[in-house]
C-alpha cells in the first residue's frame, strides 16, 4: 500500500469533531449512515473535482446508506474509508468493507465500552462516593475518567482507519481490544465489589440507621438477578419494589 | 411548586444530558451520578442531587444502550429526580424521606422516556425519507440538513421531557409526601431504597463479569476490601 495522502489539520479536526455526532440521525432504517456521510464530508472535499465534484457526490450516496457499528468504534471505519475513497480504490470494494465491517466494530465496542468500560467507570465513581469523595470530586473522576478513554479511542480509530485504509481489520487485532475487555471485567468486579458494600454503608451510614437487614435484602436481591440473568431486568424489580414499599407508607 | 426560573434551568440542563445520551457527544453526562447532580446543584443542593444519582446509578449499571436495542433514558429522569428531592430547608430527616420517592419517580420517568427516543428514531426516518433522493444523489446539504434536524429535535424532545417530568416530579412529591407519616419513614424508606439499589447493581456486576474467566476472586477480593473499609474505617 502506497503511504497515507496527508490530510491537512482543519480536515482533521472538521471530521474528529463531526465523529462526536455521528449518531446524531440515527434511525432504523439508515442506523449511523447518515451520520457516518456527515463525519467524513469535510475530507471528501479533497476529492477529485473538489466539493460538489463527481466523486464527492458519489462518495457521499455511498456513504449515507445504512451502516452501524458502536458509535466510538465508527471512527476507524470512517478513517478507512476516506482513505478508500482518497485513494481512489473501486466502489464494489468499498460497500463490501462497509458491509462486513459493521459486524465486527459493533462487537468489539460493544463489549469493551458498554460492558465494560463504563460499568468500571460506574463502579469508579460510586466507590469513590462510598469513601467519602466530595461532589465535584466523584462526578469530576467519572467524567474525566471515563472520557480520557472515549476520546482516546475515537482519536486512535481515526488515525489507525485512515493509516490503514481497507486493511483495517489488523486493527482489530490490536492488544486494547482483544485484550482489553478481559482486564476491564476483571477491574469490574474488583471495583465494583469494593464499591457495593461501601455505597450501602455511607447511605444507611449518614442516616443512623445500621443494622444488617439491608446488607441481607441486598444480597438476596443481587443473588436473584444473577440467578434469573436474562428472565427478568433488575432495575424492573427495583421499580417494583420500591412502588410497593412507598404504596405501604401511603395506607399504613 | 418549582419557580420558573429554577425549571428554566433544568430543562436546559435536561436537554443537554438528554442530547448527550445518544445524539452528541455520548460523554456520559446523561448518566444518572452526573446528570442528577448537576439537577440537584441547579435546585440548590448539589449533594442530595448526587444521592439521588448514586442511588440511581445503580439501576443504571444494568441497562447499558446496546445499539437499537429499547432501554431507559436516565438523563432528563435524573434531572427531574433530583428536583423531587430538593426540598428547601429540609433536614436530613425530611431529606431521608423525599430521596428514595425521587429515585422511584426517577425511575419512572426514565422507563417511559425511552419512548420518547423510539419516536425520535422514527421521526428521523421520516426526515431522511423526505431527503431520499437528494441523499442518493450525494447532495451534501441534505446530509446536513438530515443531521442537524436529528440533532436540534433531540435537544428540544429531551428539554421538554424535562420540563415535563420535573413538574410531574415535584407534584408527585408534594402529594405523597404529604399523605405519608413524617416521623419514622425516613431512615426505613432510604434503608429500602438503597438496599434495593445495591441488590440491583450487584447483579449488574455479576451480569458484566460471569463470563469472564477467575471473576469470582476478583469479585469476592472487591466485596472484602469495601466490606472491611465499611466495617473498620
Amino acid at each position: 500500500m502506497t503511504a497515507a495522502p496527508t490530510l491537512p489539520l482543519g480536515t482533521w479536526l472538521r471530521v474528529f469533531v463531526r465523529l462526536f455526532a455521528v449518531q446524531g440521525s440515527y434511525n432504523y432504517e439508515a442506523m449511523i449512515g447518515n451520520g457516518i456521510a456527515f463525519a467524513a464530508e469535510p475530507a471528501f472535499r479533497l476529492l477529485p473535482g473538489g466539493r460538489g465534484g463527481e466523486a464527492y457526490r458519489a462518495a457521499m450516496a455511498r456513504h449515507s446508506r445504512y451502516f452501524n457499528a458502536h458509535p466510538y468504534l465508527a471512527a476507524l471505519a470512517i478513517g478507512a474509508l476516506v482513505r478508500a475513497e482518497l485513494d481512489g480504490e473501486d466502489p464494489v470494494r468499498i460497500e463490501r468493507f462497509r458491509t462486513a465491517c459493521c459486524g465486527p466494530l459493533g462487537a468489539a465496542g460493544d463489549r469493551l465500552i458498554w460492558a465494560g468500560w463504563l460499568p468500571f467507570c460506574s463502579a469508579l465513581a460510586l466507590l469513590a462516593f462510598g469513601l467519602g469523595a466530595p461532589v465535584a470530586g466523584v462526578v469530576g473522576l467519572f467524567v474525566g475518567t471515563y472520557n480520557v478513554a472515549h476520546v482516546a479511542l475515537r482519536a486512535w480509530g481515526l488515525r489507525a482507519g485512515y493509516r490503514e485504509g481497507l486493511k483495517v481489520a489488523a486493527a482489530l487485532g490490536s492488544p486494547v481490544l482483544r485484550k482489553g475487555p478481559l482486564h476491564v471485567a476483571r477491574a469490574v468486579a474488583l471495583v465494583g465489589g469494593a464499591a457495593l458494600p461501601l455505597v450501602l454503608h455511607r447511605v444507611r451510614a449518614t442516616q443512623l440507621f445500621s443494622t444488617g437487614i439491608e446488607i441481607a435484602l441486598a444480597a438476596v436481591l443481587a443473588a436473584a438477578l444473577a440467578r434469573w440473568q436474562g428472565r427478568v431486568d433488575g432495575w424492573r424489580v427495583g421499580v417494583m419494589l420500591l412502588a410497593v414499599f412507598v404504596l405501604y407508607s401511603v395506607i399504613r | 411548586m418549582i419557580d420558573t426560573g429554577t425549571l428554566a434551568m433544568l430543562t436546559m440542563v435536561g436537554a443537554v444530558v438528554g442530547l448527550d445520551f445518544v445524539s452528541f457527544p455520548q460523554a456520559m453526562l446523561s448518566r444518572p451520578i452526573v446528570a442528577a447532580t448537576l439537577g440537584g446543584a441547579v435546585c440548590g443542593d448539589a449533594g442530595a442531587g448526587l444521592l439521588v444519582g448514586v442511588l440511581l446509578e445503580c439501576f443504571a449499571l444494568e441497562t447499558m444502550p446496546f445499539g437499537a436495542s429499547r432501554y431507559p433514558e436516565w438523563g432528563p429522569a435524573s434531572v427531574a429526580a433530583a428536583a423531587a428531592a430538593v426540598v428547601p430547608g429540609a433536614d436530613a430527616a425530611e431529606m431521608a424521606r423525599t430521596v428514595p420517592f425521587a429515585v422511584l419517580i426517577g425511575l419512572a420517568c426514565a422507563m417511559l422516556g425511552g419512548q420518547t427516543l423510539v419516536w425520535l428514531r422514527r421521526f428521523n426516518l421520516t426526515v431522511a425519507e423526505r431527503y431520499r433522493d437528494e441523499l442518493a444523489a450525494g447532495d451534501s446539504a441534505a446530509v446536513v440538513a438530515v443531521q442537524w434536524t436529528g440533532l436540534v429535535v433531540d435537544f428540544g424532545r429531551a428539554g421538554a421531557v424535562t420540563a415535563v417530568w420535573t413538574l410531574v416530579a415535584v407534584q408527585a412529591r408534594i402529594i405523597v409526601m404529604g399523605v405519608t407519616p413524617s416521623v419514622g419513614t425516613g431512615t426505613l424508606a432510604l434503608s429500602v431504597a438503597s438496599a434495593v439499589a445495591v441488590g440491583v447493581a450487584g447483579g449488574a456486576v455479576w451480569k458484566v463479569v460471569h463470563t469472564t474467566k477467575g471473576y469470582q476472586w476478583w469479585l469476592l477480593a472487591g466485596l472484602l476490601v469495601g466490606g472491611a473499609v465499611a466495617v473498620f474505617a
